[in-house]
C-alpha cells in the first residue's frame, strides 16, 4: 500500500513530536512513526531541563532560541507536563570559578539572557543544602524543567489535533522519498525528517552519531530540600571532553519535589546496564555538593542514551546524500531545551523561509565531506 | 528477641502514646488516630499492606522522612510525625 | 564490608525458616536476610498468637547457628554470586555459594472507591498490623476479598476480640465446593476449616460478594457491599479487603530465574533455572505454610549437599501440589471486578494515578510513563497486580519494572564504593573518572 505525505517524521520522541506539530501546523500532510511509544527514548531517559548553555556561540544561539519558544508555549501546558520556571544555579567552588561566572554573565548577556551572580552568602540563602563554604553561583532565571514523556505527549496530540496521522510501527528503511515500515506498508513522502535520535544510525548508517550513555537517580519526594536545577562549572569540561569517561554534579528538583540526581557520560558503552562505579562517583560528587543527600531515599536508577556529534551541535537540515532526507537528531542531552528551536529551524529552512537564527552551523552538510572521504 | 512486659512511651504528631514493647510505629499511628502520610494530592493515607511493599505507611521518625513505620518497633522517646 | 556464606536464604518466612534450619550443621556458613525486626514473614509476624508449627520453626532456628540479619534489605545483586543489602541504613555485601530464594507473597489489592480511605486494609494487612501491637477488641471489621486467607484473619481478629460483621468471598458458592472437594482429601485443613468457622460463627458469610465503595472523611466509617447486585451498608472500623496473594518475584527476575505461568520455575529439588539459586514457598506457586515449610527443607538440605534426604522430600511435596492447583482455581476473580473502579478511582496510590488515566493506555509501558503510575516507591507492587487484571497488560512488563533498587534505598548506598569519604579538599576532577578501567 503506497501513501503519499508531504512530511514524513520518523520517531516521536520530542523531537520528533516538535517537528510533527510544526509540519503539520504549517498545513503539511504529516505522517509520524514511532514503533516504541511516545517519548519513549532519550526523552523518558533524560532530566527534563531546558537551559541556556554556551559551550559554543551555535550552541547558545540554539539553546536560548529554543528556551524563548518554551516560555512562549508555557501558557498551554498542561499540568501533567510540569513546566516550572525554577532557573539554574551554575555553582563555582572557587575564585577560579567565580572568574568564570563572571565571563559566562557577560556570555550570556550579550546573547540577551538575563543572570545573576550570587556570592557565597547569597548562594547559602538561595540553596540551604549546598556544602559551605562554595564561592558562588551564577543564577539563569529563564531557565525551566519539565516532565518530558508528557511534553512529547503533548505536542504529538497538537500535531495529531492538526492533522498529523500517527503509524505505530518501526522502520524499516527510509530512502528516495520511500519508508518502508516492518509489516510492508509504504509511504511515499516528499521529505523525510530522521528524528531517532542515537538510532537514526539504523537508518542512515554513516551518520556521525554515537551513544554517549548516562546515569540518573531519582529521589522520593522531599519538597524544598532543591529549589534549582544545580550545576557544576566542571560540567562543561565533562560535556566536552569527547573520550573519557565523565561525571559532573547536576542535581534537579521536579515539581513533585523529587529530586533527580546526575549526571554521567560514557562513549563505547551501548548497553543499558547501571554501571556501578560510575554511578558511586556521580553520587559521590553530588554528596560533595550536598552532604545531605546521601540520607535521601532513592527509588529509582536508570541509564539513557544521547546521541552525540563530534562537535556538540545536532543534526539539523538536509542530508546531502539524498535530495529526500532531512535530519533531525544528534542533540546530545539538549534535545528537550532545543526541540521546539529545531523544529522552526527545519521547517522555516523546508519552506524556504528565513530562519531566526542562522541554521547554518547544524546542516548536516558540515560532516558531509568527512562523511565522503570516510 | 523476647518479648518484655514493658510498655513503651512515643510521641505522635505531638500526642503522647503508650504501647507495649514489640508494637511497631505503624500500629502506635493508628492507636494515636493520625494518618501516616499525605498523598500527593492530600489525602490522608495509612497502611495498607502491613508488610512494606505499599508504601502507605511511610512516616516521619526522629526527623528522618519515608520511614516504613509496619517495619519500625517503636522506642521510648521517638518522635513520629505524619509525611 | 562483604560477608561471606555458604548458603544465603533470602526471606524468614516459613519457606525460608524452614531452608535455613535444614541447611545449617557441619560446617556450612548459613545466613538468613529478611527486611522484618523479627523472623516469622507474614503468617508467622508476631509471637503472642503462633502456632504450634510456627514456635517450633522458630525455636529450631534461635537454636542454630544460622547468621541472622533482621532489618535487611536486599536491594541489588550486582554480581554472580553477590546480593546487596541495605540494613539500618548501612550498606552490605552479602556472598554466597549457594541462594534460597524464599521471599513470599504479597496480598493483590483492587481499587475501588474509597479504597484509599486510612483503615481499609488488605485482609493479611489488618492481620499483620493486629500481630504487630494494634488492638481490635470491639471494633467493628468486615472481611472481604478471596481466598482462604479471608477465613484465617476473620478468626484470627475473632480471638481478639474483633466483631466480624461480615466475611465477603467474591468467589461464588460453586467455585467454593469445588475448593471444598479438594481440602476434604486433607483431613488436617479440614479440620482447620471447621476452626476457622466456628471462630467467625457470628459472621455472615456471603458468596458473590465484594464491596464497591468505601465512605468516610478522613477515615474509614463505612462500607457498601454487593451480591447478585443487591447492594447494603456495614458501619465498620476497618476493612481488610485483599484478593488472594501475588508471589515477589524481583529478586528471582533480577537473577534471571526463568518463570513459568507467572511463578519461578524449579525442578524437584527447587533449583531454578540459575545455576546455585533455589526458590521455595509462595515464589514457586502459591500453596499455603504446609507446602511452604516441605519446600524449605528440600531447598536447604539440596542447597548443603543433601541431596538423597531432599529427594526424599520431594514425593511429599509432590502430593500436595494438588492444593496450588486448587487454590489457584478457588480464586479465579469474577470479571465484575473490573467494573468496580470509578475514573475517578485511584489506581497507582504512590503518584495518584486514576483509573480513568490508567484507561487512555495501550500497555503498562506506555501508562507509566505518560503517568507516573507505578514510577512511586512501590515501584509497581500494588498498582502493578491491579493493572494486569483491570486492563489485561501484559504481566513481564510489569515484572520487570521492579529493578534495582528493588527496595528504595539512602542515595549514600548507591554504586560501588562502601561508606563515603568526605573530599573536603574539593572535587574530584570533572573531566576523569575514578578507574580508567573500559566497560
Amino acid at each position: 500500500m503506497s501513501e503519499s505525505w508531504d512530511v514524513v517524521v520518523v520517531g516521536a520522541g520530542i523531537v520528533g513530536a516538535a517537528c510533527a506539530l510544526e509540519c503539520a501546523s504549517r498545513g503539511m500532510r504529516t505522517a509520524v512513526i514511532e514503533g516504541r511509544g511516545i517519548g519513549s527514548g532519550a526523552t523518558a531517559a533524560g532530566m527534563g531541563h531546558i537551559v541556556v548553555m554556551d559551550d559554543s556561540p551555535a550552541q547558545l544561539a540554539l539553546t536560548h532560541y529554543s528556551q524563548t519558544l518554551w516560555q512562549e508555549l508555557s501558557k498551554s501546558l498542561p499540568a501533567d507536563v510540569e513546566y516550572e520556571r525554577c532557573g539554574t544555579l551554575w555553582v563555582a567552588c572557587d575564585e577560579e570559578e567565580m572568574q568564570e561566572v563572571r565571563h559566562k554573565s557577560a556570555v550570556y548577556a550579550a546573547a540577551g539572557v538575563a543572570t545573576e551572580i550570587l556570592d557565597g552568602q547569597m548562594l547559602a540563602e538561595a540553596e540551604p543544602h549546598l556544602r559551605k563554604p562554595l564561592a558562588g553561583a551564577l543564577l539563569v532565571p529563564s531557565d525551566a524543567v519539565l516532565y518530558p514523556p508528557c511534553a512529547a505527549g503533548y505536542l504529538m496530540r497538537e500535531a495529531l489535533r492538526l492533522g498529523a496521522q500517527l503509524f505505530t510501527r518501526k522502520v524499516h528503511s527510509a530512502k528516495a522519498g520511500v519508508v518502508r515500515l516492518d509489516d510492508g506498508t509504504e509511504l511515499r513522502a516528499t521529505r523525510i525528517v530522521i528524528a531517532s535520535g542515537a538510532d537514526a544510525c539504523d537508518l542512515i548508517p554513516e551518520l556521525p552519531i554515537r551513544k554517549r550513555k548516562g546515569h540518573l537517580v531519582i529521589t522520593d519526594r522531599y519538597p524544598g530540600f532543591v529549589r534549582h536545577q544545580l550545576v557544576e562549572l566542571g560540567y562543561l569540561k565533562s560535556a566536552h571532553s569527547v573520550t573519557s569517561d565523565s561525571v559532573a554534579f547536576n542535581v534537579q528538583p521536579r515539581k513533585t519535589g523529587q529530586i533527580l540526581i546526575g549526571s554521567s557520560r560514557q562513549f563505547g558503552a551501548e548497553t543499558p546496564e547501571v554501571n556501578d562505579r560510575i554511578l558511586a562517583s556521580m553520587v559521590e560528587r553530588a554528596q560533595w555538593y550536598i552532604p545531605e543527600i546521601g540520607g535521601l531515599s532513592a527509588i529509582r536508577i536508570w541509564t539513557g542514551f544521547r546521541a552525540a556529534t563530534p562537535d556538540k551541535l545536532p543534526l539539523i537540515g538536509p542530508w546531502p546524500e539524498d535530495e529526500s532526507l532531512f535530519l533531525a537528531a544528534g542533540h546530545e542531552g539538549l534535545g528537550i531545551t532545543t526541540s521546539l528551536g529545531t523544529a522552526r529551524l527545519l521547517v522555516d529552512h523546508m519552506m524556504g523561509t528565513k530562519t531566526r537564527i542562522p541554521i547554518e552551523p547544524y546542516m548536516p552538510v558540515r560532516f558531509a565531506r568527512s562523511v565522503a572521504d570516510a | 528477641m523476647h518479648e518484655l512486659a514493658n510498655s513503651v512511651t512515643l510521641t505522635v504528631n505531638d500526642i503522647s502514646v503508650t504501647v507495649a514493647a514489640g508494637t511497631t510505629v505503624a500500629a502506635a499511628m493508628l492507636i494515636a488516630g493520625v494518618s501516616t502520610r499525605r498523598s500527593v494530592i492530600g489525602e490522608p493515607r495509612g497502611p495498607l499492606c502491613g508488610m512494606g511493599i505499599c508504601f502507605e505507611c511511610r512516616a516521619t521518625i526522629d526527623g528522618v522522612p519515608h520511614q516504613k513505620s509496619c517495619q519500625i518497633l517503636c522506642a521510648d522517646g521517638m518522635m513520629v510525625r505524619t509525611l | 564490608m562483604t560477608e561471606q556464606f555458604d548458603i544465603l536464604v533470602v526471606g524468614a518466612g516459613p519457606a525460608g525458616i524452614a531452608a535455613a534450619v535444614s541447611a545449617a550443621g557441619a560446617r556450612k556458613r548459613v545466613g538468613l536476610v529478611d527486611d522484618n525486626p523479627d523472623a516469622g514473614g507474614q503468617i508467622w509476624r508476631g509471637r503472642a498468637t503462633q502456632s504450634a508449627a510456627a514456635r517450633h520453626w522458630i525455636a529450631r532456628l534461635d537454636g542454630s547457628s544460622v547468621t541472622r540479619l533482621q532489618g535487611c534489605r536486599v536491594f541489588d545483586a550486582p554480581a554472580k554470586g553477590t546480593l546487596r543489602a541495605e540494613c539500618g541504613g548501612d550498606r552490605r555485601e552479602l556472598s554466597y555459594g549457594k541462594l534460597i530464594l524464599a521471599t513470599g507473597a504479597r496480598e493483590r489489592f483492587l481499587p475501588f472507591p474509597g479504597w484509599t480511605l486510612p483503615n481499609v486494609m488488605g485482609a493479611g494487612g489488618l492481620d499483620a498490623i493486629v500481630r504487630s501491637g494494634l488492638p481490635v477488641a470491639g471494633k467493628r471489621v468486615v472481611v472481604a476479598g478471596t481466598g482462604p486467607l479471608l477465613l484465617a484473619v476473620a478468626a484470627h481478629l475473632a480471638g481478639r476480640g474483633a466483631k466480624i460483621l461480615a466475611i465477603c468471598e467474591q468467589a461464588p458458592l460453586r467455585q467454593l465446593i469445588h475448593f471444598g472437594a479438594h481440602l476434604i482429601r486433607e483431613p488436617a485443613k479440614v479440620l482447620q476449616g471447621i476452626e476457622y468457622g466456628w471462630a467467625t460463627r457470628g459472621a455472615r458469610f456471603q458468596t458473590g460478594c465484594w464491596p464497591v465503595e468505601a465512605h468516610g472523611s478522613d477515615k474509614l466509617e463505612t462500607v457498601i457491599l454487593e451480591q447478585n447486585r443487591k447492594q447494603w451498608e456495614e458501619r465498620c472500623d476497618y476493612l481488610a479487603c485483599g484478593f488472594h496473594l501475588v508471589p515477589n518475584l524481583e529478586l528471582p527476575v533480577l537473577l534471571g530465574c526463568s518463570l513459568e505461568s507467572g511463578f519461578v520455575a524449579t525442578d524437584d529439588v527447587m533449583r531454578t533455572s540459575v545455576a546455585n539459586v533455589f526458590c521455595a514457598g509462595e515464589p514457586t506457586g502459591i500453596g499455603g505454610v504446609e507446602l511452604a515449610l516441605i519446600e524449605g527443607e528440600i531447598a536447604g538440605l539440596a542447597a548443603a549437599g543433601r541431596t538423597h534426604e531432599a529427594e526424599k522430600l520431594a514425593e511429599s511435596r509432590k502430593q500436595r501440589l494438588g492444593f496450588v492447583c486448587a487454590l489457584k482455581h478457588a480464586t479465579v476473580l469474577d470479571p465484575r471486578l473490573k467494573t468496580i473502579a470509578k475514573d475517578s478511582t485511584l489506581v497507582c496510590r504512590c503518584e495518584d494515578v486514576s483509573f480513568g488515566k490508567l484507561r487512555e493506555h495501550a500497555n503498562w509501558r506506555d501508562a507509566k510513563l505518560q503517568t507516573r503510575c507505578g514510577m512511586g516507591s512501590c515501584q509497581g507492587r500494588v498498582c502493578g497486580a491491579a493493572a494486569e487484571f483491570l486492563f489485561g497488560w501484559d504481566a513481564a512488563q510489569i515484572h520487570s519494572s521492579i529493578r534495582p533498587p528493588v527496595f528504595p534505598v539512602p542515595v549514600s548506598n548507591l554504586g560501588a564504593t562502601g561508606k563515603l569519604n568526605c573530599q573536603d579538599d574539593g572535587p574530584a576532577m570533572a573531566g576523569t573518572s575514578q578507574s580508567k578501567e573500559v566497560e
